[in-house]
């Protein structure tokens, strides 16, 4: 039996990406990065800013995501995301602005924690990049 | 009986009148294929997210202590309406057929003594409104700039509904746009979006899922998205309606003008026939009498 399952992400504008032959994927959830592997009980879980990792026959690929929801169900990982750019695609001047970005909203004082905490972990997520 | 002149300048406008909407068909084909596409392209979102909140609203525990979004103020005195249409014109009954659809909500709900708050997204839908609820529209939004729809504008939308919402501003939040069916046929919706209204639909799948961190999390997390996902959905479909709407108008309009001409050229060819039969005669009865 193969080790594959399916993964979709799809963000609001259309669907982003379709794979069938993946064998691991590394999402960053709210409370710590995932491994799913096949056969994962179903989960439902959303993400915080950070790289997904697909693993699959056909190559390694990366996304960095800054929020999301994950649902797993019968071997099939759909993510929803507003926000997804592949790693390969992106080049340093677009990381470079999306720090800027990320800084400027982790300086503001009038946001309260959560959002603090989100945009923090922006800036950590892209400085790794860089 | 207008002049030969008169009838030619007529004729001249009319065709010039025509090559304006035949052109505007045209764009508004061109367009109508992108909105299509990027409104089926938008579906998978909103409908995973729908199942999504389905699956996590049927599996939460504690149904007294729900988020509001979901669950409601308890009690429904204050109604906000969102009205999206366009921002242009020439798009046949587009923007009537929503303002209609909403004009008749408004009465329904002052009727009952309720309150009533409007936002209007995209001027059409404010010109219209504010002669008779200018009082009541507190936000008006227009996306003129943006050339298609996209989601950072749905977003602030639904930030503001949203911060609405939690001061307490309004109790049940309806938005009104048109959904694209065909290029013939829109049909204007009213589609609740605060508090959710879930169509039970009890036979989904009941299987258990883990859940990361708990249930009232996710659901605190994911109901504001899942505004904004509605309204980036109306949105799109809006779109796409607005430019099937206004293909027909304008395929319409030029097959009217088409007929004009016609008519118009059959008068200008009798007028000049008859004068010309008349200067025969003139001249006939002139050689005769001599």
């Amino acid at each position: 039996m193969s080790e594959e399952f399916k993964v979709e992400i799809v963000n609001p504008e259309k669907s982003f990406l379709v794979k069938d032959d993946v064998s691991e994927v590394v999402v960053p959830a709210f409370e710590g990065e995932m491994g799913i592997l096949k056969d994962h009980i179903s989960i439902i879980s959303f993400l915080k800013p950070g790289i997904i990792k697909i693993l699959s026959k056909s190559g390694d690929e990366n996304y960095y995501v800054e929020d999301g929801i994950v649902e797993f169900k019968n071997n099939n990982l759909s993510i929803l995301t507003s926000t997804i750019f592949n790693l390969a695609d992106m080049d340093k001047s677009k990381q470079q602005d999306l720090l800027k970005q990320a800084e400027e909203e982790a300086n503001k004082t009038d946001i309260n924690d959560q959002s603090k905490y989100l945009a923090d972990q922006k800036v950590e997520v892209l400085k790794t990049l860089n | 009986m207008a002049s030969l002149d008169d009838l030619k300048k007529r004729i001249a406008s009319v065709k010039s009148t025509q090559k304006i909407t035949k052109a505007m068909k045209m764009v508004a084909a061109a367009k109508l294929r992108r909105a299509q596409e990027s409104a089926e392209k938008g579906r998978p979102y909103s409908e995973k997210m729908n199942n999504v909140i389905l699956n996590l609203s049927n599996g939460i525990s504690d149904k007294e202590n729900a988020p509001k979004l979901l669950s409601g103020t308890g009690q429904e005195k204050t109604h906000l309406c969102v009205v999206m249409t366009s921002d242009r014109g020439l798009c046949g009954g587009f923007n009537s057929n929503i303002i209609k659809k909403a004009k008749s909500y408004f009465a329904k709900i002052l009727d009952e003594g309720k309150e009533l708050k409007i936002i209007t997204v995209g001027s059409k839908g404010n010109d219209s409104l504010k002669r008779v609820y200018g009082d009541k529209i507190i936000e008006n939004i227009s996306f003129k700039e943006s050339k298609n729809a996209n989601y950072f504008d749905a977003d602030k939308v639904g930030k503001m509904v949203i911060e609405k919402f939690e001061a307490g501003e309004f109790d049940v939040c309806i938005i009104f746009y048109n959904q694209f069916k065909n290029v013939i046929t829109q049909i204007p919706q009213a589609q609740q979006i605060i508090p959710l209204n879930n169509e039970e639909e009890e036979n989904s799948s009941e299987e258990s899922y883990e859940f990361e961190p708990d249930e009232d999390e996710i659901l605190s997390n994911l109901l504001p998205k899942n505004i904004s996902t509605q309204i980036f959905k109306a949105m799109l479909e809006n779109s796409a309606s607005e430019q099937g709407s206004r293909m027909s108008a304008m395929d319409n309009a030029t097959r009217n003008a088409g007929e004009m001409v016609d008519k118009l050229t059959i008068e200008y060819n009798r007028s000049r026939q008859a004068a010309i039969t008349k200067e025969l005669i003139e001249i006939i009865s002139g050689a005769e009498s001599l």
